[in-house]
């Protein structure tokens, strides 16, 4: 009777957040389901402009944590979210299958077939603007050389990861997820452009309290560290 | 009134409301002039060009291979006929994501067949064959059930008379089958269209080469709702005007079966 009840009473704190996420949240998650051993915490994964999409369209969660301020913004001028705080960067890298040859920036149009985020998904966004940097004629020649635009970063990951693109462009910290199945090369940091991720509270969080809490681990120092140890920047 | 007719009346009524709701939402959301907006939208020409373009190859390949295999179906009686009738209606019942994932295991670089130096994923090539993949079931269904009303007796008198198996085929068969065919290859046809995570999974999602109109609406879905519900609306029209074919316009439009002279 007692443990129906604190099941009852705690519940579980759903935390929508960026594809890129999956391995520090999870890990932020367990965490926090060891300190609130009546909690559970449910990661819903994606892009974060499916994410915003669904959150627009009256999906119910407690936090939202995205790979950019555009998705974030839009839900602060809708009024679904209160204060966001940003809490990581990340940083773009050009990966390939584990078993080719590292492949550097300038080399990037020389891979057959590349593979990036779409231009509403965060990374495909960065990914074009980083690309811009380099003058309209490196862009092109790399774009002339993509094969398909996901709609998420981990799809991005996976067609590299899977040996049916040559290249693409990631975060560093889907590199690292990546393990030996990709080879990534990092972006000198005048040529890059980082990733910012603001998190907030839903309004209508379902578990306001709980919400509220994953939020001051997620911005602690030992989210800090959590986070850097996947490859994150600090904010 | 009788229990029984209220009853039943109020089941029929609530699943017909809540089938037709979703669709009349599609319409009654929007206006004229925001479809019309909508319809400008960059991803829009270029999605609409590939789905005419891969669909009707697709449609091509699953008559063209599709015919004969029905046929050869519809006139064996042998257990091996029964299972391979079986086992092509698969791709109706595999889910979707299931199918882009066997097609990339199949046709991918690190595939069955990527020894071969085959390059499909991520091309035009990979949508119309997963086109083909979900769509030829339908009409090798329709078709088998087509042929299979053909009377064997009047093949028999088309032989005698001097008629050679082809010209048997082609002259009182296919005439007998064709609606069936018709209506066959019209759903055949709104399955090609309508394909979506196969495509996406094998085939990759780029504007003007493998992003077909549901890949469209499903990007635009995040980004321009406006254009994802003016691509949402032109499908449900196609599917519609299908729907008409496959009811009724198929017979019609080839008029009743008839014995040639």
């Amino acid at each position: 009777m007692a443990l129906l009840l604190a099941a009852l009473l705690a519940g579980d704190v759903v935390v929508f957040a960026a594809a890129s996420l999956k391995e520090s949240f999870e890990e932020l998650g367990a965490l926090f389901e060891k300190e609130h051993p009546s909690a559970k915490v449910r990661l819903d994964l994606g892009g974060s402009q499916e994410l915003r999409t669904q959150l627009d369209h009256g999906a119910s969660a407690d936090l939202f944590a995205s790979a950019d301020e555009v998705q974030m913004d839009s839900l602060a001028r809708h009024t679904l979210v209160l204060a966001p705080a940003v809490f990581a960067r990340n940083e773009l890298v050009v990966i390939v299958p584990g078993n080719a040859p590292p492949l550097a920036l300038d080399d990037l149009p020389r891979a057959r077939r590349i593979v990036l985020g779409d231009k509403a998904v965060p990374v495909g966004a960065y990914s074009d603007r980083m690309l811009a940097k380099r003058g309209a004629a490196f862009r092109r020649s790399v774009e002339a050389q993509v094969v398909s635009r996901e709609l998420n970063v981990r799809q991005v990951l996976a067609k590299v990861a899977l040996g049916e693109a040559d290249a693409a462009i990631v975060y560093r910290t889907d590199a690292i997820a990546g393990g030996t199945r990709v080879r990534a090369t990092r972006i000198a940091a005048a040529d890059n452009v980082f990733a910012v991720y603001p998190i907030a509270q839903l309004k209508a969080a379902p578990q306001p309290g709980l919400a509220a809490d994953f939020l001051r681990l997620v911005l602690s120092p030992r989210g800090r560290a959590t986070l850097s140890r996947h490859g994150f920047l600090p904010p | 009134m009788s229990l029984f007719k209220l009853g039943f009346g109020a089941a029929a009524a609530l699943l017909v409301l809540f089938l037709a709701l979703p669709v009349v939402a599609l319409f009654v959301t929007t206006s004229a002039s925001e479809i019309l907006l909508g319809l400008r939208a960059p991803l829009v020409g270029p999605a609409l060009r590939l789905s005419f373009f891969t669909t009707t190859a697709s449609l091509a390949i699953v008559v063209a291979l599709g015919t004969p295999l029905a046929w050869l179906l519809s006139r064996s009686t042998s257990r091996l006929a029964r299972a391979v009738e079986t086992a092509v209606q698969l791709p109706v019942v595999i889910p979707p994501a299931v199918a882009g994932l066997a097609l990339l295991l199949a046709f991918g670089r690190r595939g069955l067949l990527g020894g071969l130096g085959l390059q499909l994923a991520f091309t035009t090539a990979a949508v119309v064959l997963a086109e083909v993949f979900v769509s030829a079931p339908f009409y090798l269904q329709a078709g088998t059930a087509a042929f299979r009303r053909v009377d064997t007796e009047l093949l028999l008198v088309a032989r005698t008379l001097g008629a050679r198996p082809l010209r048997s085929f082609a002259r009182v068969a296919l005439p007998l089958a064709l609606p069936g065919l018709v209506s066959g290859a019209a759903m055949s046809w709104a399955r090609a269209l309508g394909e979506f995570g196969a495509t996406l999974m094998f085939a990759g999602n780029l504007s003007g080469r493998t992003q077909t109109l549901p890949l469209a609406i499903y990007t635009a879905m995040e980004s321009d709702l406006g254009a994802a519900q003016s691509l949402s609306l032109l499908l449900v029209l196609a599917a519609f005007v299908l729907l008409l074919i496959v009811r009724s316009g198929g017979p019609a439009l080839f008029g009743a079966p008839r014995v040639p002279r």
